[in-house]
């Protein structure tokens, strides 16, 4: 009996399980032209149909991976949402379907968040999955979105979306509606922190999705034939019964009507992302600084009067390719940003701090150092932050 | 008490329907002579009817309050707004492309004290309900609803929302003028506003179309009124690809006040007249004043950061306390 448990039942099952392993996947059909692709080839070059162009929809990871350097990104930590508050069934138990898409897809809900660097500045960037129950916003793809806005704005940085959704979760009621509301705010955090939002609006993105946070970023930029929308093309024909005209609510069709600045090349993606971060970072204005910040601020400016100018040029000997925008612009600030931030061995942030070259790391950023130590006068009166609006 | 001479019934209602129609027989026999033995059974009769009706309105599932929200002779916004803001001023257009009669909105004074009041209004006849586009708003809606909150938060004027919409109108024009955008713009005027936010869904909370002016710091619905995600038929097609099956997703979506108020959606209830606020339209928009009145009051003398603080930590706090 103990044998036959402990060596021929796993037998049986690994070979059963090996063979299942063989994906059903391995040739994909293109949608656009009916060529099949190797799906490794497919893999590799980022979801795009070779010979049709045709952008295929993508995994949240896969994003992530392409988007920031080398690959590699942290996941942002995000916080457990209830289960299944409604009781909610269609034909099958909401928990059910919950697990069904993890199995599926590997991730926990809808929208995955990391953080990383893009040519070497740190950024934090959320990916929604159409994998996972049509992207669906419910509460953990709500929280995630705002987690990751709340992050990027805690740590001074850019964030950008990628958005993917057929829109609200049904299964969570007028729980996933409030996730409008709730990411806006998130949204409000970010641009009331002067930090770039850009949305990335890939195939598709309608419903309370695009009627929420992927309407609201400062730059948008589409795929190549990504559905945007309010309402649905099929909701649209029952309602009005014709016809819709040809390309009705695609990319190409928002950008003609001004909702989105530009249609990318998903091989250009990562390139136009990191131009727009950077120009958007050049010359930013400092956002209002809190008092509990300015009281750490005078700390960290009063330990760098303390230092000697080559404990500062040794922080900037890091691959500091992040010497780019805030920092350039502010010469001799470069050095004592970074060390500041080395001074204060900030172990949460070691990390990130380490693989991009320390240019953000908390609030420590150079002009907020400066305006800290005031050497360039007064810092630009907070405005902003005065009047959010 | 007179009842109003034709009353329009839902299908639910048909026991009632009967009951009522004897009472009014018999009412006009009364009239004629005075027999003791008529009075005693209309007054057995009345009785009869009135339990009829408290039984049914005591226990009415989530299809028959998505039914009562809908009721045609149920008050829409501008009865609210004429009997409770003074002096009312409407506003008109999104100064972009058009006015869109589905919001209304403009100023006036409640209570004492200037307001800017926007909702939703369906209309009460074909004529009213094809010029309001059944309360179904375009771009253009919520673009003035921007306009007339930015408004009154320079003009220090808290903002009333009175909430009544299916949704937003799902067409052509309204997906190239960028619904989304404008509803998702709309939320945000919602959510920065520096002066209180009060909003009371009436009827039909329906979707993004009512998120969209009702991000608010107090939300209150009424006894029978529903607030949904989708609409009943709409989530019935994208979950079984079936709107026919509405009564199910009404049943499974929660989309009741008193679920709403048991999760913490919303702040309170405001009780409707035996049978709905449709039989008594004017104490349902009294109580939906003392309602207002008393929200507003909890916000005076708080500064601009107090107040949208409170919205903001209303709203993300939504589900984290839920298990």
């Amino acid at each position: 009996m103990n044998w036959i448990s402990n060596v021929v039942r796993p037998r049986i099952t690994s070979f059963l399980t090996t063979k299942r392993e063989i994906p059903d996947n391995m040739w994909v059909k293109c949608p656009v032209s009916g060529q099949m692709v190797f799906y490794k080839d497919l893999e590799a070059n980022q979801f795009v149909v070779p010979g049709s162009d045709h952008h295929m929809r993508m995994g949240a990871d896969a994003r992530l991976i392409n988007l920031f350097d080398e690959g590699k990104y942290e996941a942002v930590e995000l916080r457990d949402v209830p289960a299944d508050p409604l009781k909610f069934r269609d034909g099958k138990r909401y928990t059910d379907r919950i697990k069904e898409a993890r199995a599926k897809t590997e991730l926990k809900d809808a929208v995955l968040v990391g953080e990383g660097s893009l040519d070497g500045r740190t950024i934090v960037a959320a990916a929604q999955d159409f994998r996972f129950m049509g992207g669906s916003l419910g509460m953990a793809a709500g929280e995630a979105v705002v987690t990751g806005m709340l992050r990027a704005a805690e740590m001074k940085e850019p964030f950008i979306l990628f958005a993917a959704s057929g829109g609200a979760r049904m299964q969570e009621g007028i729980l996933s509606l409030m996730q409008m509301p709730r990411t806006t705010i998130a949204v409000q955090r970010l641009r009331n922190a002067n930090l770039p939002y850009i949305v990335v609006l890939t195939d598709p993105t309608t419903g309370g999705v695009t009627a929420s946070y992927a309407m609201l970023g400062d730059v948008h930029i589409a795929e190549p034939g990504a559905l945007i929308c309010f309402a649905g093309p099929r909701v649209i024909e029952q309602t009005i019964r014709e016809q819709l005209p040809d390309g009705f609510q695609r990319a190409e069709y928002l950008l003609e009507h001004g909702m989105i600045d530009m249609v990318v090349h998903r091989h250009k993606m990562r390139e136009t992302l990191s131009r727009v971060t950077s120009l958007m970072m050049a010359n930013r204005a400092p956002a209002e600084i809190s008092t509990a910040d300015k009281a750490r601020l005078a700390k960290a400016a009063a330990n760098l009067e303390a230092r000697s100018p080559a404990a500062a040029a040794n922080g900037a000997t890091k691959p500091l390719n992040g010497a780019d925008a805030p920092l350039s612009a502010n010469g001799p600030a470069t050095g004592t940003g970074t060390a500041a931030m080395n001074g204060s061995g900030n172990a949460e942030h070691g990390k990130a701090a380490a693989a991009n070259g320390a240019v953000n790391a908390d609030i420590i950023t150079p002009e907020v150092v400066l305006s800290a130590k005031s050497k360039r006068g007064k810092a630009k009166p907070p405005s902003n932050g005065a009047k959010p609006k | 008490m007179s009842a109003p001479a034709i009353r329009t019934y839902l299908d639910f209602e048909k026991p009632i329907a009967e009951l009522e129609s004897k009472v009014a027989d018999l009412q006009t026999l009364a009239s004629g002579e005075d027999s003791v033995s008529i009075t005693d059974e209309l007054h057995n009769l009345q009785q009869k009817a009135e339990q009829a009706l408290a039984d049914t309105y005591a226990k009415l599932t989530p299809w028959q309050k998505t039914q009562v929200a809908r009721h045609p002779d149920r008050p829409h916004c501008m009865a609210f707004v004429n009997a409770l803001i003074e002096e009312f001023t409407p506003l008109a257009g999104d100064r972009h492309f058009a006015e869109d009669h589905a919001i209304v909105g403009g100023m006036g004074k409640f209570a004492g004290r200037s307001v800017m009041l926007i909702g939703h209004e369906k209309g009460s006849d074909t004529e009213s309900r094809i010029k309001h586009n059944f309360g179904m708003a375009r771009p253009e809606g919520y673009r003035k609803a921007i306009r007339l909150m930015e408004m009154a938060d320079r003009f220090s004027m808290p903002v009333i929302t009175i909430v009544d919409t299916a949704g937003a109108y799902p067409g052509i024009g309204a997906e190239e003028r960028g619904q989304a955008e404008a509803i998702a713009r709309s939320t945000d005027a919602c959510i920065g506003l520096g002066v209180p936010l009060i909003s009371v869904v009436v009827g039909e909370g329906g979707s993004g179309g009512a998120v969209a002016i009702a991000s608010a710091n107090r939300i209150l619905m009424l006894e029978h009124a529903i607030y949904t995600v989708a609409s009943p038929e709409a989530a019935a097609s994208i979950l079984w690809r079936d709107s026919a099956r509405a009564i199910d997703a009404a049943t499974n979506m929660k989309i009741t006040a008193q679920d709403l108020l048991a999760m913490k959606v919303i702040d309170g209830i405001i009780p409707e007249p035996m049978g709905g606020a449709h039989r008594d339209t004017k104490a349902t928009i009294e109580a939906t004043g003392a309602a207002i009145a008393n929200a507003l009051s909890e916000f005076d003398g708080k500064s601009t950061d107090e107040i949208r603080t409170q919205r903001h930590d209303r709203f993300l706090e939504i589900g984290r306390s839920l298990s």
